[in-house]
């Protein structure tokens, strides 16, 4: 898929450092409007990092990052960057939505109070509208009947669906998802691999960290694979996921296929 | 179907022993109790209701009341300050806990009630600057208010610590996904975090609050007639001391069983989202064990039927 205008995700030469660790060593990627990226590789690879480091959990040590022609954390002022506020980046994050391996519902909110936080707390939205939207998005994952229910009474399945509809409650222009399946149960992966691609269909933007190859060789637009803080090689699913190029893919995939 | 099992139970004779001495015991404290005139039961009877007692006790309550919420707001402070980035404000909270509880009570009660012979005057204005009121600290730092500030500031540092551990208690994924929604810094500790902390921060601060109902009574050495200091005044009267002090004690042990009370039903609010079955209350667990006889009477009625 070929788009124009200026790029939702754009990755410059990221680096990341714990400690003495170098966890990235020189990202540069883009995302374009409607685009799905899936990122795959080993772990330890520095791919959920990177993620972090899109909307500023982890800040950045070396290179350029930006979301939607902004930098993320920083502007640029007279050729120098200043750190922007918390209540700058808080704007920025709200723009994002993001799901995690592990769902992290809010434990003490029912499933439709995780959905209203947002939407409430950081947009200022009105709380009828904002239940009646919840009770819409809660309904377009599957969940209508699970409004009331506390993340502890439903499945992974159903609170990592939850944690979908509270991210795109806020309406993100970027949807990160950090491996959403993995810590699912076989059987359950493929209802919240169904809702991805119901946002797929839609032309949400979204970069897609991930371990399931099928999912990955379906919908995505391109396919970064990653390796010891560095992308080994990138292209289409057909390129990187059935015909890679390089030995460290391959032999990769050969384990994970 | 296979047949129940009616199996001879085992004999426990350690137990009957145990429990014959128990018995012992017991019936030898109730005797003392009974027949010992000097408790002179009557005179606790007279005194338990009267207005000088039930002033002080309402003194108690309210000296309680009023130091755990300095100390709840203060540890909350506290706590959060202890957790801050920032080292001044870290350090400074962690100096506070280590003097306020590396320091009797008792002392501390003292020095408030003393703050005069420190500062003779106290006074509102700029630091360093001038003051827009001011005044003698005899005026500002009555009994009441030393006995507050001592109790109030010393939980402080207590509850602070509570808080904290507290706090820590929750995932950090809870933050990371309210943080990746752009709430701020504020917003996700008093919505995300501490509601979920309080599970963790109420039992022990229940602990705390039946520890202020009683530590309040220290402040009868600075003369603040709470419910011990007016049993104190009336038995420093009457030389009635046993019987006077049994008042105060019925007092405390009632208000501690009130306390004990609530901080169940606070317990099973807080608990709301993290088990999936709440503990029963009383009332159900008596309902529940009604429903049980219930169905075992049927089920001999049927057996014998």
């Amino acid at each position: 898929m070929t788009s124009t205008g200026i790029p939702v995700c754009e990755a410059i030469g990221v680096h990341k450092r714990f400690g003495a660790l170098e966890v990235l060593r020189g990202i540069d990627l883009t995302v374009m409007p409607s685009e799905v990226m899936c990122i795959i590789g080993p772990s330890g690879s520095g791919k959920s990092t990177f993620l972090r480091c899109v909307n500023h959990l982890t800040k950045i040590d070396a290179g350029r990052l930006s979301v939607d022609g902004h930098l993320v954390g920083y502007r640029e002022r007279n050729g120098r960057l200043h750190e922007l506020p918390e209540r700058e980046i808080a704007k920025q994050r709200a723009e994002i939505g993001m799901v995690f391996q592990r769902f992290n519902l809010f434990a003490h909110m029912t499933a439709l109070e995780n959905v209203i936080e947002a939407p409430l707390r950081v947009r200022g939205t009105n709380r009828t509208d904002a239940i009646a939207a919840a009770r819409r998005l809660l309904a377009r994952v599957g969940l209508a009947n699970k409004a009331d229910a506390f993340p502890s009474q439903l499945s992974g399945g159903q609170q990592q669906r939850v944690a979908i509809a509270r991210a795109l409650a806020m309406n993100p222009k970027l949807m990160l998802f950090d491996e959403p399946t993995s810590a699912l149960d076989p059987e359950l992966v493929s209802e919240v691999l169904d809702v991805i691609r119901v946002l797929v269909a839609d032309g949400l933007t979204m970069i897609v960290v991930t371990h399931e190859m099928g999912f990955a060789r379906q919908v995505a637009d391109q396919v970064v694979f990653m390796d010891n803080g560095v992308i080994v090689e990138s292209g289409s699913p057909a390129a990187i996921i059935d015909n890679p190029s390089h030995e460290r893919t391959r032999s990769f995939l050969s384990k994970v296929l | 179907m296979s047949a129940d099992i009616h199996a001879v139970p085992v004999r426990h004779p350690g137990r009957w022993a145990a429990t014959a001495a128990v018995l012992v015991l017991l019936a030898m404290l109730v005797h003392t109790l009974v027949t010992n005139p000097r408790f002179q039961w009557d005179v606790v009877n007279r005194y338990f209701t009267t207005s000088a007692i039930l002033t002080g006790l309402q003194r108690t309550l309210e000296l309680t009341a009023l130091a755990m919420a300095i100390g709840i707001v203060l540890g909350i402070i506290l706590a959060v300050m202890r957790l801050s980035p920032n080292p001044l404000l870290s350090t400074t909270s962690w100096a506070y806990i280590w003097f306020f509880r590396g320091t009797p009570l008792l002392v501390q009660l003292i020095f408030w009630y003393n703050l005069a012979a420190l500062f003779p005057k106290l006074g509102l204005g700029i630091p360093f600057g001038p003051q827009f009121v001011s005044g003698s600290a005899n005026v500002f730092i009555t009994t009441w208010t030393a006995a507050l500030l001592g109790l109030g500031l010393n939980e402080g540092a207590y509850m602070a610590e509570i808080v904290r551990s507290g706090i820590l208690s929750v995932d950090e994924g809870q933050q990371e996904a309210a943080y990746a929604l752009g709430m701020r810094r504020m917003q996700v500790m008093r919505r995300i975090v501490l509601p979920q902390a309080m599970k963790v921060i109420i039992p022990p601060t229940g602990n705390q609050t039946i520890g202020m109902l009683k530590s309040s009574s220290l402040v009868s050495v600075i003369a603040v007639p709470e419910l011990l200091y007016t049993a104190q005044i009336i038995y420093a009267r009457t030389y009635q001391t046993i019987p006077l002090l049994i008042v105060a004690s019925l007092w405390y042990l009632m208000v501690t069983s009130v306390l004990t009370m609530g901080q169940f039903y606070i317990e099973r609010y807080f608990a709301r989202g993290s088990s999936r079955a709440l503990p029963p209350t009383p009332l159900e667990k008596l309902r529940r064990q009604a429903t049980r006889f219930r169905a075992l009477a049927a089920a001999r009625q049927r057996e014998r039927g």
